[in-house]
Parts: C-alpha cells; structure tokens; sequence
C-alpha cells in the first residue's frame, strides 16, 4: 500500500505551518522528515496518523494502515511489560507478542510494572508497541529519544526488518539512524503566515 | 473492546486507581448528613432518598476528571484514537468501565447507608433501583463532560460546572421514583422517565463524546 500525499497544507494551533506538500511512500521504504523545530513534523506525522485534519490537499492509502508512535509512551504505568504490549495487540488483533519482546531486549523485563523502568527502557517498550500493531505503515514521532547507543541500533534494525516485509516508514528525527531512506527537508515547504494585523483575527 | 473494559477496570483496583474512592465520599456524606439536619428520625426519613440521590450523584462526579485524563497525558488517548476501535465505543467502553467501578458500588451501598439515614422500609428496594436505572446515566453524561474539558489544566472544576446541569433530568427523576417508593405511592411514572433519559443518553452521549474528544485531539 503505497502512501501518498497531494499538495498537502496544515495548520498548528490555527497557523499555518506546511504548504504545497507532496511525497509518496512506497512499501519497503522508509522516509526521514528534516527540518528545524517547529517546521510541523509532528503536525505532519498526526495528520498522517488521521488524527488531525488538513486545510488542504490529500491524503491516500493511510486509512487503517498507519501505526501511530507520538513523543508520550502512551503506557499505563501501573501493568506490567506484558500486559502494556498484550492490550496493544488485542486492540490490534494480533496474538504474538514475542517477537517484539525479543526484538526491544525486553524479554528480562516482561514482568516488571512499566512504572519502574527508566526513561529508555520505556521508550523501547513504546516502540515495541509498533511490532504488535501489524499495520504497514509505522509513524513515528522522534523515536530515539533518551534511547542509547544500543537501543538505537536495535531500533534501526526493528525498522529495517520492517521494510524488508514490504512495511513503510514515515520518521521525524534529528540523529542518523543508518537506515537506507529517503529524506525530506521540510525546509521549503514552509507556509507563508500573513502577517495578521489585530489580535482577534485568530478567532474570528 | 473487552481488552480495553479489562484493562480499565485492572488499572482501577491496581494501586492507584482510584477505586472506592467514590465509595468512602458516599459513606462520609452520608455519615455528615445526620450530623448537619440533627438527629430527629422523622426529618432524616424524610429527606433520605433525596440524599442518598445527591450524594451518588456527588461521588459519580468526584472520579470523572480521571475518566480521560489520565489517558490523555501519557498519550494512550492519541494511540487508541489510532487504533481499528471506533472512538464511539472506546468511550462507551470507558463510560461502562466507570460505572462498573463506580456507579455499581454505589448503587450496592445505597441500601445500607440507607439505614444510617432512617429510610422507610419500604424505600430500600426503590432507592437501589432507582440508582441502578440512573447510575449509567451519570457515566455515561460524565464520559461525555470528560471529553469535552481533556487536556485542560484544571479541567476537573470546569467539568463539575459543565456536567451539573446535564445530571438535573435523572436526579429528578431518580429522587421521585426512591421518594414515592419510601412513602408507599406509585413509582411506574418516575421510573419510566428515569429509564428513558438513560436509554437516550447511552444511545446518545458515545456520538456526542466522541464528536468532541476528536475536536480536542487535533
């Protein structure tokens, strides 16, 4: 299922961030969003992700296919390693949990309650969360932080198994990760925010 | 859907859930009643099911800010909206999980607080089905509130304010039906319009929630 985006324009908080964007997103591929703070990778990537609507243009092959990975964990502190990635997977219809336990060196922490891992360790588990959601297309919303050098790798190589299942990738990330992508400079696409001459125009 | 009820409702008894939380507001209370109206049994009988109603209605609300917002701040909310689930019955699933752990456990003491209160024998079988008719209600209103103030700071006021006014229809007709059956009369009217005011809401609220959590998402 190929992903594609058509003279896309966004908004944040009602300013326009992103105008005139377009890329395509085969499968086996993955694509690495660039750009400096504020540029609108996130707006972007929830916007793929269904959760916001854009002002303008399209967006095909998305439905039902994007999995989801914000800058929260979205895990429930109180249940365990497994639980966490068992709910996941019963959302998502899936069964096997294993492979991603084994794929995020979680396995020696299965039982242990998510409250009391550490900020990296949490992190893996939220990027485990990806491998049970069996959807084509990861989003994922700077996927490395306070991850070390180690679990990077494992990352890289979680992602990369991905792509070699016909799996798509849609990064936004400021380090090299050493995957075979593209990458998209969000740089140019930049809206033009008219300059606004009262206050009030926002909410009129 | 069902891992997701599972889910709340072992986050609830977990440490930290908030379960009985609700409870042990409805006990006190009732406990305090007494002690502000004066101790006179025939007073107490008389004003028994009205507070036994408010006091529900009260605890129903103290536990709603948690509803969402705890999913909303680690995120959780973002990726279930992601998920194959509708948000309709995410939130209707939610809204049961509430009342499973909330609504039920009241609806259960109800009758024997009610002895604290002095309420006419008659009252106990009208007061626990009253609550147990309109206690879904309440969640349901609640789950809908909820949506509507997630990812406010201080949301929970605003949410009291905002939910308030929409309980008025069931505790009128909650109170009416527990206060006719203590007094002996006929309760049919009451609790028919009591049953109806949940049927639409449960029917209603999932939309109306879901309309609003997803403009609060974006």
């Amino acid at each position: 299922m190929t992903l594609r985006i058509t003279d896309l324009s966004l908004a944040r908080g009602g300013v326009p961030v992103l105008a005139g964007l377009s890329f395509t997103l085969a499968p086996g591929r993955a694509l690495i969003l660039r750009g400096p703070n504020g540029v609108g990778k996130t707006t972007l990537l929830r916007t793929v992700a269904g959760l916001q609507p854009p002002l303008s243009g399209a967006i095909e092959g998305a439905e039902d296919q994007v999995a989801y990975c914000g800058h929260s964990d979205g895990l429930k502190l109180g249940l365990t390693v497994t639980e966490n990635l068992r709910f996941w997977a019963q959302i998502f219809g899936q069964r096997d949990i294993e492979p991603a336990l084994q794929a995020f060196a979680l396995i020696g922490l299965h039982n242990r309650p998510a409250g009391g891992l550490s900020a990296g360790q949490k992190r893996r588990l939220a990027l485990a969360r990806m491998m049970v959601t069996g959807r084509r297309i990861w989003v994922l919303d700077e996927p490395t932080v306070s991850l070390d050098a180690a679990s990077v790798a494992l990352f890289a190589s979680a992602v990369e198994a991905h792509l070699a299942t016909g799996g798509a990738a849609l990064l936004a990330t400021h380090i090299d990760l050493g995957l075979q992508g593209d990458v998209l400079d969000l740089g140019p696409f930049k809206a033009k925010v008219p300059v606004s001459d009262g206050f009030d125009e926002v909410f009129l | 859907m069902i891992a997701l009820l599972l889910r709340d409702l072992q986050l609830a008894f977990r440490a930290g859930g908030g379960f009985g939380l609700g409870l042990a507001f409805f006990l006190i209370v009732t406990v305090m009643v007494p002690f502000s109206v004066g101790p006179n049994s025939a007073t107490l009988g008389t004003i028994a099911p009205g507070v036994l109603w408010l006091g529900a209605l009260l605890a129903c609300l103290l536990s709603l800010d948690r509803l969402l917002a705890l999913d909303w701040e680690d995120g959780s909310l973002d990726l279930l909206a992601t998920a194959p689930l509708p948000l309709e019955g995410v939130l209707a699933v939610k809204a049961l999980a509430h009342w499973m752990t909330t609504g039920l456990p009241l609806v259960l003491a109800a009758p024997v607080l009610g002895v604290l209160l002095n309420l006419a024998p008659d009252g106990f079988a009208w007061i626990t089905l009253s609550l147990l008719i309109g206690t879904p209600a309440l969640s349901m209103i609640g789950t809908f509130g909820a949506a509507l103030t997630v990812g406010l700071r201080r949301g929970g006021l605003l949410l009291s304010l905002l939910v308030m006014p929409l309980y008025v229809p069931t505790l009128i007709f909650g109170a009416e039906a527990a206060r006719r059956g203590a007094a002996g009369f006929a309760t049919e009217t009451a609790l028919l319009m009591l049953a109806g005011i949940t049927a639409g809401t449960l029917a209603c609220m999932p939309f109306a929630a879901a309309a609003v959590l997803r403009v609060n998402l974006r």
